[in-house]
């Protein structure tokens, strides 16, 4: 049997199932899933939909940390792409919209991995400054007010879909596959995880390690960028006071839940994605349960201690000893 | 120096024409709290539109959310030898040393939009604002209006777990339809007065009820919950305004576009207007010395699609909400 599972991400696997389970129990319709205009409808469809921007935030969170960096600013970078993408929404096309989000996502990576990987600042405290300043600077994009668009092929971006899913579903899932391709289809994640498990070995064996992290801060705007850009068409407008408001924590907990260490060194994108959906799913279980609101993030940090509980290195060799001594005995 | 002059002589005229009946033109001084939502940018607009139709002479101090601002604008308020001052306070704790001296230095103050701690009743003139559970029973008032006797399941969204406006507006509502049989709250959940989580919430309602089919009407604490829970319900199929009925709070101009497409029902307003008001206020209490109660509550008026939503569209979105 555990030979079918991968060792890696079953306690991960195992979190999501039971928590599924939940679901269904607090919800009996949460499996049920039809056609509505053309794209699916149900509790499943909206765990993926509105998992979306913090999978996309993991997605570049997960490469940063394996580098033993940190990204703070990934909700406000999301929310100024979030709003140049809405003020620009209605006066241009749909590419320059996105090149212009995007762009700013990626200068926003880009300034984030120059304080890191250049000045040599601790990632914390550099990221810590666009996180502050970010927000200020979506506010001063929407001047303080909620912008709304109406262009269609933006909106479609945040409520079409593609061949039944909403279209964000799809866009996380190929930028899941691309990165996955490009990270782990060469030898670049490798030495992503040889910056970040010993940064100075590794420039003596002659990687590239400020141009490693570099490129995972200016990955991680861009996947901020993409989330802002989704977020916002979302809502048809771009809320700069609120969107991605404390997402950068939950991107760090879906990477954490997906077993990747905060010390880096190694990292698992696709489990940092199931972390994204293991935190979806339990929130909007907490929705559909109808109880009272006070109870939401209660609920929430047992979940999280208990799937973290469960990964942990001291328990499970706990859990092992016990079923050692339980096949020695039989 | 030009500045400073300006100051001086405004100082120096508003002292010689304070005094008794001819007051001739006011200078007010306004610590505003800053600009953290679009009402608050609506207030401020809206607090310099009726200082000018009253010939009054408003200053407006910025305080970027904190408090030591808004004292240091009071101070030089003084030291200007304004007429009188308006705070928005930003905390309810913390001005019983400022608010002394300005009323040592004669200066009537009046509160805007939020109150301070009861331990300072007697340092201010009166206090401008909006009676929260009121705002509630409106919108509670006007739905069981609406639907009559026939039954009828509510959702709520409500705003930021904890806040006092949600735990209010939530009192009131309750407390309308407690007297009416047939309106049951079926679900209620936070919906932390934002559009994305409006939108998500209600996205959840309508999957818990069976589809949305149920459900016969929605509450939400705000207009920026409702617009997101509008989406939700179009993308599900159903007809917000028609299939379901709508009421929120605040009347920001996007719920206007959403009655005029004949996708909300009604909102009750949380008037910007606070300064006017006030203006009132302290005109009577410098020219015939009437002193005011200690609270003015503003009026939280319904609006519904029979009020030319449109119109209402067209005058509100240039305040800056």
């Amino acid at each position: 049997m555990t030979a079918l599972l991968p060792r890696r991400g079953l306690a991960q696997i195992l979190a999501l199932i039971v928590i599924l389970a939940v679901d269904r129990v607090v919800s009996p319709q949460f499996f049920d899933l039809r056609l509505q205009d053309g794209r699916l409808f149900g509790s499943l469809i909206d765990v993926l939909n509105r998992g979306t921007p913090v999978a996309l935030l993991s997605l570049g969170m997960v490469l940063v940390i394996a580098t033993r960096g940190i990204d703070l600013s990934v909700g406000a970078v999301m929310a100024i792409c979030g709003a140049i993408a809405a003020s620009l929404a209605d006066t241009h096309s749909l590419p320059v919209v996105l090149a212009a989000a995007l762009g700013a996502g990626l200068a926003c990576g880009l300034w984030n991995g120059f304080l890191v990987a250049v000045l040599g600042m601790q990632p914390i405290v550099a990221t810590l400054i666009l996180m502050v300043a970010g927000r200020g600077i979506a506010q001063l994009i929407t001047e303080g007010r909620i912008v709304t668009f109406s262009s269609p092929d933006l909106v479609w971006l945040g409520n079409g879909a593609v061949l039944g899913l909403p279209v964000p579903v799809a866009i996380a899932l190929g930028m899941v596959i691309l990165t996955g391709v490009v990270v782990r289809g060469s030898a670049l994640g490798l030495l992503i995880e040889a910056t970040g498990g010993n940064a100075r070995a590794s420039e003596l064996a002659g990687v590239g390690t400020r141009a490693m992290i570099l490129a995972v801060y200016v990955w991680c705007g861009v996947c901020a960028a993409l989330a802002g850009v989704i977020a916002a068409a979302d809502i048809m407008g771009a809320d700069a006071n609120n969107a991605g408001l404390w997402l950068e924590l939950d991107a760090i907990l879906a990477v954490v839940i997906g077993g990747t260490s905060l010390f880096g060194g190694r990292f698992s994108l696709v489990l940092a994605v199931l972390g994204a959906l293991i935190i979806q799913t339990m929130n909007t279980g907490i929705l559909l349960s109808g109880y009272p609101p006070e109870f939401n993030l209660l609920v929430k940090a047992v979940v999280v201690l208990a799937v973290l509980l469960l990964q942990s290195p001291k328990l499970t060799g706990f859990a092992g000893i016990v079923a050692r001594l339980r096949r020695t005995k039989a | 120096m030009t500045l400073k002059a300006l100051f001086a002589a405004s100082a120096t005229a508003a002292l010689l024409l304070a005094l008794p009946a001819n007051a001739g033109q006011l200078t007010i001084g306004f610590s505003q709290i800053g600009s953290e939502s679009g009402w608050r940018a609506a207030e401020t607009s809206v607090s310099k539109q009726e200082a000018s139709k009253r010939q009054v002479n408003l200053k407006i101090a910025d305080a970027q959310q904190k408090q030591e601002n808004q004292i240091k604008a009071i101070r030089s308020f003084i030291a200007q030898n304004v007429d009188a001052i308006f705070l928005a306070p930003v905390v309810s704790t913390g001005w019983d040393s400022v608010l002394k001296e300005a009323k040592e230095a004669k200066i009537p103050v009046v509160l805007l939009d939020r109150d301070i701690d009861p331990s300072g009743k007697e340092l201010y003139l009166t206090a401008v604002t909006s009676d929260s559970v009121h705002e509630g029973a409106v919108a509670g008032d006007w739905l069981a209006k609406t639907v009559g006797s026939k039954p009828c399941n509510i959702v709520e969204l409500q705003g930021t777990v904890g806040a006092s406006v949600a735990t209010n507006r939530k009192k009131g509502f309750d407390t309308a339809i407690a007297k009416h049989a047939n309106l049951k709250v079926v679900r209620s959940q936070t919906g932390d007065f934002t559009r994305a989580k409006g939108k998500e919430v209600m996205e959840s309602f309508i999957k818990a009820e069976g589809g949305g089919k149920s459900i016969c009407a929605v509450y939400a604490h705000n207009d920026d919950m409702m617009v997101g829970a509008i989406q939700a319900m179009k993308e599900a199929g159903l007809k917000p305004g028609k299939d379901v009925l709508t009421v929120s709070i605040d009347a920001v101009p996007d719920i206007f576009k959403a009655m005029a497409a004949g996708e909300a029902n009604a909102t009750v307003e949380l008037t910007p207007n606070m300064a006017g008001p006030a203006l009132d206020v302290v005109a009577a209490f410098k020219e015939k010395g009437t002193v005011p109660p200690k609270w003015i509550q503003t009026e939280s008026k319904l609006y519904t699609a029979a009020d030319d939503p449109q119109k209402i569209y067209d005058s509100k979105k240039g305040l800056g909400y």
